[in-house]
């Protein structure tokens, strides 16, 4: 019987993966009770890891060698980014979403604030954050496939062009026509969340819209490759299932993704949940600042080539301290309400809350106090 | 005597090629300095900046060898090169051209098209590249000015894993071999030197070490030992050319 979940709708695109598969299977033979201190040793002493060493890295034992753990995560991620420590900041340029996520702010059973900005108001924005010398911009929007349809999205990302060197998306996921025509208008990186890989999970926390289909959402990563997109980023929202267990599903996720398409540049980002308008009831401590640190440093030490965003969730001296070891990417100058930039009064409501509300500038002298070099970026677009 | 590093129509005292995508950029002038490198190789996304320029740290007698990285295929480094001639006025492209974002291998096939699609552009091609005999070959072919094989997959500091591929290329190709990537301490450096090799390049080794500028001034100092120990070799009398002829001297 296919589930609900499951069941594509009709302007769905349906292509052949076995992505999702091999993930399931991964996820049906881990067993993070069974590792010891020395299979984390083990795992720590050899060149390549593979996925059951990756488990090990994440199992409660390995938390009493966080100090071991990160050491060599610094190793891994000086040999690959050395002190490179690239910098960006999102834009959201509308929130109206069709979703109904439980733990989100936006989902449109909330009474939130709407917004969605026009051209102009896209353009005077982009001016305001160019101003903080950043050339990397991310733009977000609500899932709304009415509100923020794809051309006006494309447009957005043409405007952006004209201020931003690197451009990434971070939107409701597409066919891989769409995804071309995005990267034709100028963009490159695409993200999508999973928010979490436990289907039963994800049934009762995704209520509504075209996010309710699990399996069209784990398949974006892929169309957005086939449809000519350099790289594309990854995430579960930590906290709302078995971490461990969405944890190593994301790493699949990714290992899999790679080795199918080796030129793909891999991303991941590590969200926990922090309170929201809509659901104070949720425990952000189940991921507290060592699980973290942990997880982010298993990602490194498997897969020491990837890109990793540290959110402005986190304190500023996490993040500071969480880019010298395993990240490799910051955001800078955030705001997470809509038109925030240029207006005192923003016109909608704020996604989630921020931790980290460091200009530009702050971080930068930080990092580079730190002995990091910040990087405003390191892309060309080349079609 | 004068021991030119000859590449194209350039010639240069350093054999010491400086790698510059690791660093905290402020420190790379006393990086070049110590390592008293001539030449040093920057991303052109890298400078594709306008904030805090790594082209701004670089003296100005220092010549700049742009690399295609970001491309994925010949026409992609070919945009790339021309990008790099436009922002730097850089004519010398080392061609990189990798489609694998997990080893960071470079992809001879592409590479080879890139160096005919790069030379016919006026470029001097340095293809960074896998050390086949084959590849290399055609790339001198088509136009290479120099071949830069590597040691080791990039950032692994592990010396000459393919060292015997590479002493076939300095026997064989009639070029400037620059071994690129690998090369994780100064003996290492050495040690190629005295194979043959007419130039390094390193990166990771220096920009990860404790001591930018002391590691720097290491790979000097090794490279310049692996030259000399390899020109002195070269006065060597050779086995061939000795006079007694113990095993064949009964011959008529
Ligand atoms: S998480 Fe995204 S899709 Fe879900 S309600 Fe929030 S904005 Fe909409």
């Amino acid at each position: 019987m296919i589930n609900e979940i499951e069941k594509y709708f009709p302007d769905m695109e349906v292509i052949n993966s076995d992505i999702e598969e091999k993930i399931h299977s991964a996820l049906d033979k881990a067993n993070f009770e069974k590792y010891t201190k020395e299979d984390v040793i083990k795992a720590l002493n050899k060149e390549t890891l593979d996925i059951d060493d990756f488990c090990a890295l994440l199992s409660n034992p390995a938390k009493d060698l966080i100090e071991e753990i990160a050491k060599r995560a610094k190793k891994e991620r000086e040999r690959y980014f050395g002190k490179n420590v690239y910098f960006f900041t999102p834009l959201y340029i509308s929130n109206y979403c069709e979703n109904q996520c439980v733990y989100c702010g936006f989902n449109c059973k909330n009474n939130i604030k709407r917004a969605k900005l026009g051209f102009d108001e896209i353009e005077k924005e982009l001016i305001e954050i160019k101003k903080s010398g950043l050339e990397e911009i991310l733009i977000l929007t609500g899932e709304s496939r009415t509100k923020s349809d794809v051309q006006y999205i494309g447009q957005s990302i043409q405007l952006a062009k004209k201020y931003f060197k690197n451009i990434g998306i971070e939107i409701y996921p597409l066919n891989t026509d769409e995804y071309n025509y995005l990267h034709k208008m100028g963009a490159d990186y695409v993200t999508v969340f999973q928010e979490t890989y436990d289907k039963t999970t994800y049934e009762k926390k995704h209520l509504k819209g075209h996010k309710r289909i699990y399996p069209y959402r784990l398949n974006s990563q892929e169309r957005a490759i086939l449809g000519g997109i350099r790289g594309v980023a990854f995430g579960a929202l930590l906290g709302l299932f078995d971490y461990k267990k969405d944890t190593l599903a994301t790493a699949c996720h990714m290992y899999y993704l790679q080795k199918k398409y080796p030129h793909a540049e891999i991303s991941v980002s590590i969200p926990r949940l922090r309170p929201t308008v809509i659901d104070n009831s949720i425990n952000p401590n189940e991921v507290k600042e060592l699980e973290l640190l942990q997880i982010m440093c298993a990602y490194r030490i498997f897969m020491p080539f990837i890109n990793m965003t540290i959110s402005t969730r986190e304190r500023a001296d996490f993040r500071n301290n969480a880019v010298q070891i395993a990240a490799t990417k910051i955001s800078a100058g955030v705001s997470t309400g809509i038109g925030e930039h240029t207006k005192k009064e923003k016109d909608g409501d704020n996604q989630f809350e921020i931790a980290d509300s460091r200009s530009v500038d702050e971080i930068y002298k930080t990092l580079e106090n730190l002995g990091m070099q910040p990087i405003m970026n390191d892309y060309i677009y080349v079609g | 005597m004068r021991d030119v590093l000859k590449i194209g129509k350039y010639e240069f005292n350093s054999r010491f090629i400086l790698g510059s995508g690791k660093y905290n950029t402020k420190l790379i002038k006393s990086a070049i300095e110590d390592a008293e490198a001539e030449i040093i190789t920057m991303s052109l996304r890298r400078i594709n900046t306008d904030c805090d320029n790594i082209l701004d740290y670089i003296p100005e007698n220092i010549k700049i060898l742009p690399n295609t990285s970001g491309a994925r295929n010949s026409d992609e480094a070919l945009r790339i090169a021309l990008l790099a001639r436009e922002l730097s006025g850089a004519d010398m492209i080392k061609i990189e051209v990798i489609k694998d974002s997990k080893y960071l291998l470079p992809d001879n096939y592409e590479t080879t098209l890139a160096v005919e699609k790069l030379a016919n552009e006026g470029f001097i091609a340095l293809p960074y590249m896998y050390p086949d005999l084959n590849f290399a070959r055609d790339m001198k072919n088509a136009g290479a000015q120099a071949i830069m094989p590597l040691a080791s997959p990039i950032g692994t500091n592990k010396g000459l894993s393919t060292k015997e591929f590479i002493k076939i290329l300095i026997e064989e190709i009639d070029l400037p071999i620059i071994v690129d990537a690998g090369i994780g301490k100064p003996h290492q450096a050495a040690e190629a030197m005295e194979l043959g090799v007419d130039a390094i390049m390193a990166n990771t080794a220096i920009a990860t070490s404790g001591d930018i500028n002391l590691m720097a001034k290491a790979f000097k100092h090794a490279i310049i030992a692996g030259r000399l120990a390899y020109l002195a070799k070269m006065g060597e009398v050779k086995d061939t050319a000795q006079a007694s002829s113990p095993l064949t001297g009964f011959l008529e």
